[in-house]
């Protein structure tokens, strides 16, 4: 097995706002916009060395995001900032009209998004985010799994023309992952390799699903762990490729399972190659407050969830 | 320099034109329209400053965005009359694979159209986005935006107006198509607007007002006037008076004709009232 070791625990969101400040000095068509929530995006750095190109709104989601289109017409490329309940439900219209029907190159940055949120509560911790930007068409919907990746997917979509959905977190979490990574969007990144099960996970998930794999390990099962960071476009060769190897799969997202990536994965095996699958997701279910570890057990979003999905499924090949 | 003879022919030639793409496809939304012909004709023949060949991006020309999208066929009218596209496409008005869909939208690619619009209250915003852009590119051309009056009742346009304000957004015009009429009836019935002037002020916004809205030098005049104001540290809002339905006898002052298209009796009536002049496609 492949050994994955945390470098220090940081939040996903500063790995934003690292990315941010990197296109700043690279990019000079890139500008940001924040709904109030500039400390809590990591967007300060960006805000200091280029205030020209840095948009306060204040507390005005909605007219963010019609900004944010806006601005696209003269060639900027406007990265939108506020808590991933604020970037999606509550505009959606906006996102929908303004942005995604126009065509508009606008990338909606998203933190503080599902249960680890925290103390808070259910009315910041949307767990429905996914399912509502991957509906929208030409909407691509990345979610990110530690502070390396998060810092090189910022960088990336500056790249990509069109609207994307960048979804992160709020707390501290294991950074595994390369800090050179090149990271391509749509393409999923294989982290362990393994013969009886396939998990495929996203976000905070794929750190729990590392986890896991070593305890099965343990157990004798070898499972196959894949980092979906894109959920659409949604890399269906990757995972066909692993399921026709391993027989079944578990999804594993900070996310309700309707709408979210175990859906999409479902969809895609069930069109091209039927396999059993088990869900690790939460389950049609608001959160509440907490602290983000006591969540994640609650909710049943952790590496023994893994674990115990994965000895289920692989009864039922 | 279109004379006002000229401009006119082309209002009446655009009535015709709005009340031909509503017939015939029996929907869309004649009224708002037939109201704002004579704004949209002196827009796009005589104030604004724009590039023949249209370009997303729209550098060093003033740029017109349609926050209340149903008034597309006034739109797409003046549009072709302007030389964005054929004349002869309005014909194709909200049909199957027709660039001109029911509202304007960027989707379809047809030239002049820079946002998609349609629901409500996302114009002014998005004209801000384009007016931070043209600061930012260091381009002194202006952006023009039209709403519908009833439109206001929708909450995204006061965080917009707060904040167009608050940032000396003074590279833009937002002109309010006042003709007191929203599909349920008159907008004092419906949600009452108060004193728009007054609220744009307290915003911190500078409001030229046009008292006659269906008259074209009254328009000139006053955008002209709008048009000065800018570059001072303020938006303009442009309080337009229009007749909801103008030039169309039974069509005027009622939300009646707000969606409804008229039918073969009452088109042959509503076009003898507004004879050809540059010629029908």
């Amino acid at each position: 097995m492949k050994k994955y070791t945390d470098s220090g625990k940081k939040d996903t969101r500063s790995g934003f706002g690292a990315g941010l400040t990197a296109l700043g000095k690279t990019n000079e068509n890139v500008v940001a916009l924040c709904a109030d929530l500039t400390g809590s995006l990591k967007m300060d750095e960006f805000k200091e060395n280029h205030p020209e190109r840095f948009f306060q709104v204040g507390i005005a989601e909605a007219n963010m995001m019609g900004m944010a289109a806006g601005m696209t017409i003269g060639g900027k490329i406007p990265f939108t900032g506020t808590f991933a309940n604020f970037s999606t439900g509550r505009v959606y219209d906006q996102i929908r009209q303004s942005i995604a029907y126009s065509g508009k190159n606008v990338k909606i940055c998203a933190s503080h998004a599902g249960v680890t949120l925290g103390e808070d509560g259910a009315t910041h911790q949307i767990l429905e985010d996914l399912g509502l930007m991957k509906m929208l068409p030409g909407m691509t919907v990345i979610n990110t799994c530690d502070y390396n990746q998060t810092k090189a997917a910022t960088i990336a979509i500056a790249e990509h023309k069109g609207p994307v959905y960048l979804r992160f977190g709020r707390p501290k979490v294991a950074n595994f992952t390369a800090e050179d990574q090149n990271f391509k969007i749509g393409k999923a990144v294989q982290l362990q390799e393994g013969n009886d099960v396939t998990i495929v996970a996203t976000g905070h998930l794929v750190w729990e699903a590392l986890q896991a794999a070593e305890t099965l390990n343990e157990k004798g099962i070898s499972a196959e762990v894949v980092n979906i960071h894109t959920i659409k476009p949604l890399d269906k060769d990757a995972i066909v490729k692993s399921v026709k190897k391993t027989g079944c799969i578990v999804t594993a997202e900070e996310h309700n399972y309707l709408g979210g990536l175990g859906e999409s994965v479902a969809r895609i095996l069930s069109e091209s190659h039927p396999t059993p699958q088990e869900f690790v997701a939460t389950q049609d279910t608001f959160g509440e407050s907490g602290t983000p570890e006591q969540l994640m057990e609650k909710y049943g979003l952790n590496a023994e969830a893994i674990v115990k999905a994965s000895e289920k499924v692989l009864k039922r090949k | 320099m279109p004379t006002i003879k000229e401009l006119n022919d082309l209002v009446i030639q655009v009535r015709r034109d709005i009340l031909r793409q509503v017939h015939k496809v029996n929907s869309g939304h004649p009224g708002g329209s037939l109201g704002c012909t004579e704004f949209f004709v002196a827009l796009y023949q005589e104030l604004m400053d724009r590039k023949k060949e249209f370009d997303m991006d729209g550098k060093g020309e003033d740029l017109f965005f349609l926050s209340n999208g149903h008034i597309s066929p006034v739109f797409y009218s003046v549009l072709a009359r302007s030389g964005y596209f054929p004349v002869e496409e309005l014909n194709t008005f909200r049909l199957l694979d027709s660039r001109l869909q029911g509202h304007p939208t960027t989707h379809e690619g047809l030239p002049g159209i820079r946002v998609a619009s349609g629901s409500l209250g996302q114009g002014i915003s998005v004209a801000i986005g384009a007016a931070e852009t043209k600061k930012l590119n260091k381009d002194s051309h202006l952006i023009y935006t039209l709403c519908g009056d009833g439109e206001l009742q929708e909450g995204q346009n006061w965080e917009a107006i707060m904040y167009a304000a608050g940032n000396n957004i003074d590279n833009l015009i937002v002109t309010i198509d006042l003709n007191g009429q929203q599909i349920d009836g008159s907008t004092q019935n419906v949600l009452p607007l108060g004193n728009v002037k007054e609220k744009f002020e307290a915003f911190g916004w500078e409001v030229v007002i046009i008292n006659k809205g269906n008259d074209l030098e009254s328009i000139l005049d006053g955008m002209k006037t709008a048009k000065k104001k800018t570059g001072n540290g303020k938006p303009i809002c442009v309080l337009l008076h229009t007749v909801m339905g103008h030039g169309v006898d039974f069509m005027m002052h009622t939300h009646a004709w707000h969606g409804k298209a008229p039918n073969d009796e009452q088109l042959e009536n509503a076009l003898a009232q507004n004879p050809e002049t540059l010629g029908d496609y």
